[in-house]
């Protein structure tokens, strides 16, 4: 955990300088190591805000300045982030003081925050009363990066904002750039679209399984579920020659067919990673340390849930039945029979039992993939749209052309909006595309799911312990490259 | 397509938060292959209340608010607020104008407590200051950060790649 | 034993060499996953690729006790001070693996929000290209990194002998 010793010092010493926090300037001494702009300051804010800096504070590089809590008189929209008064044994108090609270600063360089998140977590002892997010340290401005791409480039710009699902990534963009486009899909293009995307949930679930594991205790989790995961990523090496971020599902299509053999790849996928999901759940499913660590951590309720944008199975564990597998269904996916597993608790427990049930579902479809995949084209044959054969060039004039054309400049998209949506393993992944005819779209707005389940983090981690507070994190399978873009 | 008939037959939540405000001005969009939904222009002194008729309408699980700079149009910017009945089972798209030599719009944080941090990002990428936020601050950049990286106005930023001489 | 500054004598070299080798066989990592270069370096301290038969599977949280830094993924200007206080924390001697196209140079991403080739934070001492670079790719810069630790091209990250 690393903190940063010089404003955790400060907010310590200036705490204890000012006496109790909540009475009123004192008119004798502003010299107590707190100036009374500080107390200005307190009164107009009604939020935890960094920046708030004494005077004579020099900046080390690390450094947002003195973290400052102010008291609350907080909207009631944001009420659930209020502090509960602990009442003592042998002290009556209505409210503690601000001097019984401390700061502590968990990353963003941790081993468990699932990346490079930030949590400014206000403790009581060890109990959590207030936490705030800081995200941005991943920031990689693909929003504006992808005003610079043309729509088929677009597809390596944005598979590596969740790089635990690239292929859903690249699948929503494909699919936004064709509704603008009006084209038609093959069938198996769809089909193998598919595939590959609950492939991709199922290697995404492994993995949040295993760093799952890794933070309640669980070490070998981490090596066992990272096996299969391993199997699943020599299958999409051997389809579109990457491990990760694949830039595989483009707008047409997808880039490449089914190398031979794949039905039997598949075939295999399936039969391991069920039987490990059946020796993964015997090992945790009644572990008694894993079900006292899970069960009733980090609840979110169905309102919450919506109030906030949560979905995808946090909220589905919440009870929410919202897939958009099901509601807004896309490429095709209605023909194939499955079930959305909806839990009723919204712990981290009912998380984990959701995740793994989905995963089994995910193998469901993966069949019955196989079993009905149409023969056919892997991409749409219009030229204006997707490149032609390599051998075509050599024979065809304007199919050079049309491939020069398409490499260098990009094909055109016709002005409009859409918003299209796609269910990613941590929940509704959107985009928001605006063309104004050009070659490169003009906005590219991406609705990623872990956003706003890092926004939700106060609401789910308010009177935990610390130790929680990572079991929380760990459930709830925020992707930073998602959350920071 | 906007054949009101039409439009009452397939998505009657929507027209009934569209009848709450009196600038509101409705279309339809069917995206190919999938169903129609509908999007709702608004002016910026109707928004927060047709975002309240949108709330008890049904439309009560928050997806999105983001902005969109056109730089050559008046209005220059376009929030859009993106929401999602569940129950319906409808998606519904709110936009606003808001002009750049104004950039100001009310908050929905007190509607949806879910479009603080996604306000937050907007005023972090474009400068739309949203009234009555209780956090506006950087959100995405470093705190002293100048500037608004998604305006069109602000270059990319990209370094000429130089190849140096080997040693 | 000793002779010369340039030719220590048979004793200290034999022995800088045993410090090397111990050097090298047990160097911990700090965690500094950023981005997709984290997965494949996880991917790498799984069994599939074991880091451990190579003593690094012994991933420190706390960089006072670690030696290797890699950096796997994209530094962005806000995590660029980070970066170097971690780095400034880790006792000598230490060294930097950069991993992956975007620390190494800012990969695909050449624009505002992240800094261009970590090198202009750290000094590095191995470059591992790959967008994200495989497992056996890291293995084989890290492989690289020991040779050149026990040929003494470098004692620590400054790459001054």
């Amino acid at each position: 955990m690393s903190e940063d010793p010089k404003s955790q010092e400060s907010t310590v010493e200036s705490q204890h300088q000012d006496g109790s926090g909540s009475e009123p300037a004192d008119p004798e001494g502003s010299d107590k190591g707190r100036s009374h702009g500080a107390e200005e300051r307190r009164r107009v804010h009604d939020m935890w805000v960094a920046g708030t800096e004494e005077p004579g504070w020099v900046a080390t590089a690390t450094d947002e300045g003195a973290q400052e809590l102010l008291p609350a008189g907080l909207d009631p929209a944001l009420a659930t982030q209020r502090g509960v008064a602990v009442v003592d044994d042998y002290v009556e108090e209505p409210r503690l003081d601000e001097d019984e609270r401390q700061v502590l600063n968990m990353g963003p360089q941790h081993p468990a925050t699932h990346g490079v998140l930030r949590l400014q977590i206000e403790l009581e002892g060890e109990t959590i009363r207030r936490v705030r997010p800081i995200i941005g340290y991943l920031h990689t401005g693909m929003e504006k990066t992808g005003e610079t791409l043309t729509f088929m480039q677009g597809g390596t710009n944005v598979t590596r904002m969740d790089y635990l699902a690239p292929l859903h990534n690249e699948l929503c963009f494909a699919l936004a750039t064709e509704q603008l486009l009006d084209v038609d899909i093959p069938d198996r293009a769809q089909a193998i679209r598919i595939l590959m995307t609950e492939l991709n949930r199922v290697s995404s679930h492994l993995l949040w399984l295993a760093t799952f594991g890794l933070d309640i205790g669980a070490l070998s989790m981490m090596l066992y579920a990272w096996r299969e995961r391993e199997v699943i990523l020599e299958f999409f090496e051997k389809v579109t020659g990457l491990r990760m971020n694949h830039n595989y599902i483009r707008a047409g299509g997808v880039a490449a067919d089914l190398p031979e053999g794949w039905e039997s790849d598949v075939e295999h996928i399936i039969g391991i990673v069920r039987s490990g999901l059946a020796d993964y759940e015997a090992l945790l499913n009644e572990n008694p340390i894993f079900v006292e660590r899970t069960q009733g951590i980090g609840v979110i309720t169905p309102a919450e849930a919506r109030a906030y944008g949560v979905t995808g199975p946090n909220a589905r564990a919440a009870g929410l039945d919202y897939d958009v597998r099901k509601v807004f269904p896309y490429s095709g996916i209605e023909q194939y029979d499955f079930e959305v597993p909806v839990g009723a608790h919204g712990d981290a427990f009912d998380r984990y039992i959701v995740r793994m049930e989905e995963m089994r579902q995910s193998l469901h479809i993966v069949e019955q993939v196989v079993e009905t995949m149409p023969p056919g084209d892997y991409r749409t044959t219009d030229r204006k749209v997707t490149p032609p054969p390599r051998q075509r060039i050599d024979e065809s004039m304007e199919a050079l052309i049309h491939h020069f054309k398409l490499f260098t400049s990009g094909f055109e998209v016709p002005e409009g909006e859409v918003y299209q949506a796609v269910e990613s393993p941590r929940g509704e992944l959107g985009m928001y595309v605006v063309s104004k005819g050009g070659t490169k779209p003009w906005r590219l707005h991406v609705r990623t799911p872990s956003f706003a389940t890092v926004q939700a983090l106060p609401v789910m981690m308010t009177d935990l312990l610390v130790a929680d507070v990572i079991a929380t994190l760990a459930s709830l399978d925020p992707v930073l490259g998602d959350v920071d873009r | 397509m906007t054949d009101e008939s039409q439009i009452d037959a397939v998505i009657p939540a929507a027209s009934t938060v569209a009848e709450a405000v009196e600038s509101a001005e409705l279309s339809t969009f069917t995206p190919r292959g999938g169903q129609t939904y509908v999007i709702i222009d608004v002016s910026r002194d109707d928004y927060p209340s047709l975002v309240r008729a949108a709330l008890d309408a049904g439309y009560e699980t928050f997806i999105d608010l983001c902005a969109v700079d056109h730089l050559a149009r008046e209005p220059r910017f376009d929030v859009v607020v993106n929401l999602v009945s569940t129950q319906h089972g409808e998606r519904l798209r709110i936009k606003v104008g808001v002009p750049n030599d104004d950039p100001e719009l009310a908050t929905i944080t007190s509607i949806y407590a879910g479009s603080n941090f996604y306000e937050r990002e907007t005023w972090d990428m474009f400068g739309i200051v949203f009234e009555g936020h209780p956090d506006l601050t950087r959100l995405l950049m470093p705190d002293e950060w100048e500037g608004h990286p998604l305006r069109k106005d602000f270059r990319i930023g990209a370094i000429p790649v130089e190849f140096k001489a080997t040693r | 034993m000793a002779g010369e500054a340039d030719h220590p004598g048979f004793l200290l070299t034999t022995l800088e060499k045993g410090v090397n080798w111990t050097r090298t066989r047990s160097m911990w990592p700090a965690t500094f996953g950023l981005a997709c270069c984290a997965i494949e370096m996880m991917a790498t301290g799984a069994a599939h690729n074991d880091m451990a038969r190579f003593g690094m599977e012994v991933f420190r949280a706390s960089p006072r006790q670690a030696d290797l830094m890699i950096v796997a993924g994209r530094v962005s200007q806000k995590m660029a001070p980070v970066l170097r206080q971690i780095y400034d924390q880790m006792a000598e001697p230490k060294w930097v693996i950069s991993m992956g196209a975007c620390a190494s140079t800012g990969g695909m991403f050449n624009n505002y929000a992240l800094v261009q080739g970590v090198d202009e934070v750290v000094p590095v001492d191995v470059y591992v290209p790959g967008c994200p670079p495989g497992p056996q790719s890291l293995l084989h810069g890290i492989l690289t990194l020991q040779d050149k630790i026990m040929s003494g091209e470098i004692q620590n990250s400054t790459g001054v002998v």
